[in-house]
Order: structure tokens, then sequence, then C-alpha cells
């Protein structure tokens, strides 16, 4: 993490595939504990990623890691399951017959940013969509929207912050 | 969306980081003290024998109580917009305003005194205070939550909270300059109440404003 902040894009990328396993356990874990089913667990994973994300500036680079990426990663835990909470489910035991039939598929695609990637402007919704899903460079996507690259950076990042904010006001 | 294009998306962006948020917090009081300086001016003024009140020990006090709220309650809320941050080991900090008063009122006792205890703590403008004192620390309200919006408490109504204790803080130092009543019972008072219904506005509005 101090070289991401350094500047280090490849470290932090580095850093952020070898925590979301450890995320992706604890999601787990947390629903479980819960009583809920892990079906979310991958939103829930998206979710911590893009608040280690956006609040990384609040990690004090003298102060250990592990307690402030697990801090996010509560906050995000116990919100999902109060937005839950607020829902109405049906009772899991109803269908227990038909979903044991049905193998656990280790799914790592999540709905929840799909879902609210369609409510954001276009132009930061096509941004992001280049970067994300066809793994187009900053440089690429620049020049097939014919826009400059500081322009697709801020578009990029406008799209982030608002999808963060619409995932947690849902 | 899979997990591995947002982390190289999340990697892409790297480039955008935010400033700390005790720059942001600062940034945005600086912005705000003119405003509610200026609603002092306008709206209430200087107490008009303030050189007179300046020698006046219990005058001086009140800025010192005022600020001792004030500046621990900032510390405490730069503190708590960590995400793995607690109260915990923090919260004697906020017992310095209290202190300052005990001291104070104990030595107000200790001298001889024109008015009766009762009239002292009445004293002629509780109920300008304390719609004053809120008053005047809106502007500095909105300014912390703007400021602390860039962290990420874990209990935002709690950081919330610290924020109204905060711009309640600077609010009373300004409200202070046009205070006619002196005694420490006064302040311990009336400036008491103020400070604690800016406090659970703040709790409020953090509640909402400071999720991330």
């Amino acid at each position: 993490m101090r070289q991401a902040i350094a500047g280090d894009d490849e470290a932090y990328h580095r850093l952020l595939k070898a925590v979301t396993p450890v995320l992706r356990a604890a999601a787990r874990r947390g629903l479980a504990r819960a009583g809920q089913p892990a079906d979310q667990s991958e939103d829930i994973v998206q979710e911590i990623l893009l608040a280690v994300h956006l609040k990384r500036h609040t990690w004090d680079v003298n102060a250990p890691f592990a307690p402030w990426l697990f801090a996010i990663a509560r906050n995000k835990l116990i919100d999902t399951l109060r937005r839950r909470g607020r829902r109405i489910f049906v009772n899991v035991d109803d269908f227990a017959e038909t979903l044991a039939d049905e193998p656990p598929a280790p799914t790592v695609s999540a709905s929840e940013v799909e879902t609210q990637l369609k409510t954001l402007p276009q132009r930061q919704r096509e941004v992001l969509q280049s970067i994300a899903v066809e793994a187009s460079s900053i440089k690429q996507t620049a020049a097939r929207f014919s826009m400059t690259e500081g322009a697709v950076r801020v578009a990029l990042h406008r799209a982030l912050t608002s999808l963060t904010a619409k995932l947690r006001e849902q | 969306m899979e997990t591995d294009q947002l982390i190289r998306t999340l990697a892409v962006d790297n480039g955008q980081r935010s400033l700390p948020v005790g720059i942001m917090l600062a940034l945005a009081l600086l912005a705000a003290t003119p405003l509610s300086t200026a609603m002092l001016l306008l709206g209430l003024g200087i107490r008009p024998d303030i050189m007179v009140a300046m020698r006046n020990p219990f005058f001086d006090l009140k800025f010192v109580v005022t600020l001792a709220l004030a500046i621990p309650a900032t510390v405490i809320s730069l503190h708590l917009s960590r995400p793995e941050a607690s109260l915990h080991g923090w919260v004697w900090l906020l017992l310095a305003p209290v202190l300052v008063l005990a001291g104070a009122i104990m030595s107000e006792m200790m001298l001889p005194q024109r008015l009766p205890m009762l009239a002292r703590l009445v004293g002629h403008n509780s109920m300008l205070c304390m719609s004053a004192i809120p008053i005047l620390s809106l502007p500095l309200l909105a300014a912390a939550m703007l400021g602390l919006r860039h962290g990420a408490p874990s209990r935002p109504a709690l950081a919330g909270a610290i924020a109204g204790l905060l711009s309640a803080g600077f609010a009373a130092t300004l409200y202070a300059a046009h205070c006619t009543d002196d005694s420490p019972l006064f302040v311990a008072t009336w400036y008491t109440i103020a400070v604690a219904g800016v406090a659970g506005l703040g709790a409020l509005i953090g509640a909402r404003v400071l999720r991330y």
C-alpha cells in the first residue's frame, strides 16, 4: 500500500488482488454468521474494494494496514446486512430441496455494481465500461471518445465515486 | 462486473487521490469562519465595553473555555475520520473545557460578588445565547461536515456529534465577544445547552452525510 500511495499502480493492482480472497472469505463468514445466504458476498467484496480505493488517503502510512482494511470491510458488511434487514426475504428453507440440487458455483461476478452502472451519466458509463470491461487503456479510451486523457481520468474517477454513492444509498 | 475487472479499473484510477482529511477540514473551516464572524458583527456586534471587559479575567476565561472545547473536538474529529479509529482513549480530551469551567466557577465562588449566585447564573441574555450560538455555528457545522466527508468514520453519528461540538465551540468563541454575561455559572449553564443542541444536530446530520 505504501508503494501504491507513492504512485506505483502495479503495486496497487497486486495489493488489491492479494487482499480480495481474504475479503471474500470474510464476507462469506459474515453473511453465514448473520444467517444469510452467501449469494451476495461478491457484491460486498466489490463495495469494500471501492471504499478501500476511495478512502485510501485515510490510511496513515505509519499505521498497520490490516486493521484499517478490516475496519472498512466490517463497515461495508454491516451496511449490507442492515440494508438486507429492511427488505422482505423469502424463507430459504422453503426452497431447500430445489436449492440442494444446484451446485454452489464459485462466482466472481456481482450484479449490484452492474445494476447501478446503468444509472450513471452516459459519458461516465462509457468510460468506465471501456476501461473495466473492454480493458482499454486511458489513451485508447481517450482516442475512442475523442476526449483528452485528463478528461478520461476525471470521468473515470467521477464514475467510481458516484457508483459508490449509489451503492450506499440503494 | 467481474471483480478482476473492477480491481484493474481501480489500479488505473490510482493517480486520482484525495487530499488528507485534515487539509480538507482546515480549508472548509477557514472558508466558513469569515461568514460566521460577519454574522456576529452585522447581526449582534461586539459588546461596546469590550476594552474594559478584557481586563476582567472572567471575560477572558470564556474564550479559554470555548477554545478548550473547539480545539480538542477538532483533534478528535480528525482522529475519528479514520475507519479503524474509536473514541477510546480520546474522549478524555473533552474534559478540558469542563475542568477549565470548574476551576473558573470555584475561583468565582472564592471572590466577593455583587450579585447573588442565582442572578449570575440566570444572567441577562440566556435566550439570545442559546439561539445565537447555534445560528453562528451553522456555517461552521456545514464546513466541518464537508471536510469530514473526505474521511471514513466507522460511527458517522458520533463523528457528526463531535463535528457539532467543534463548530459550536468556535461559534461560542465568537459569541463570547458579544455576550455581556461573564460569570462562569452562566457559561456552564447556557453555553452548555446551546453546545449540546448543536452536537445533537451534528449527530443527526452526520448519521446521514458522513457514511462512506
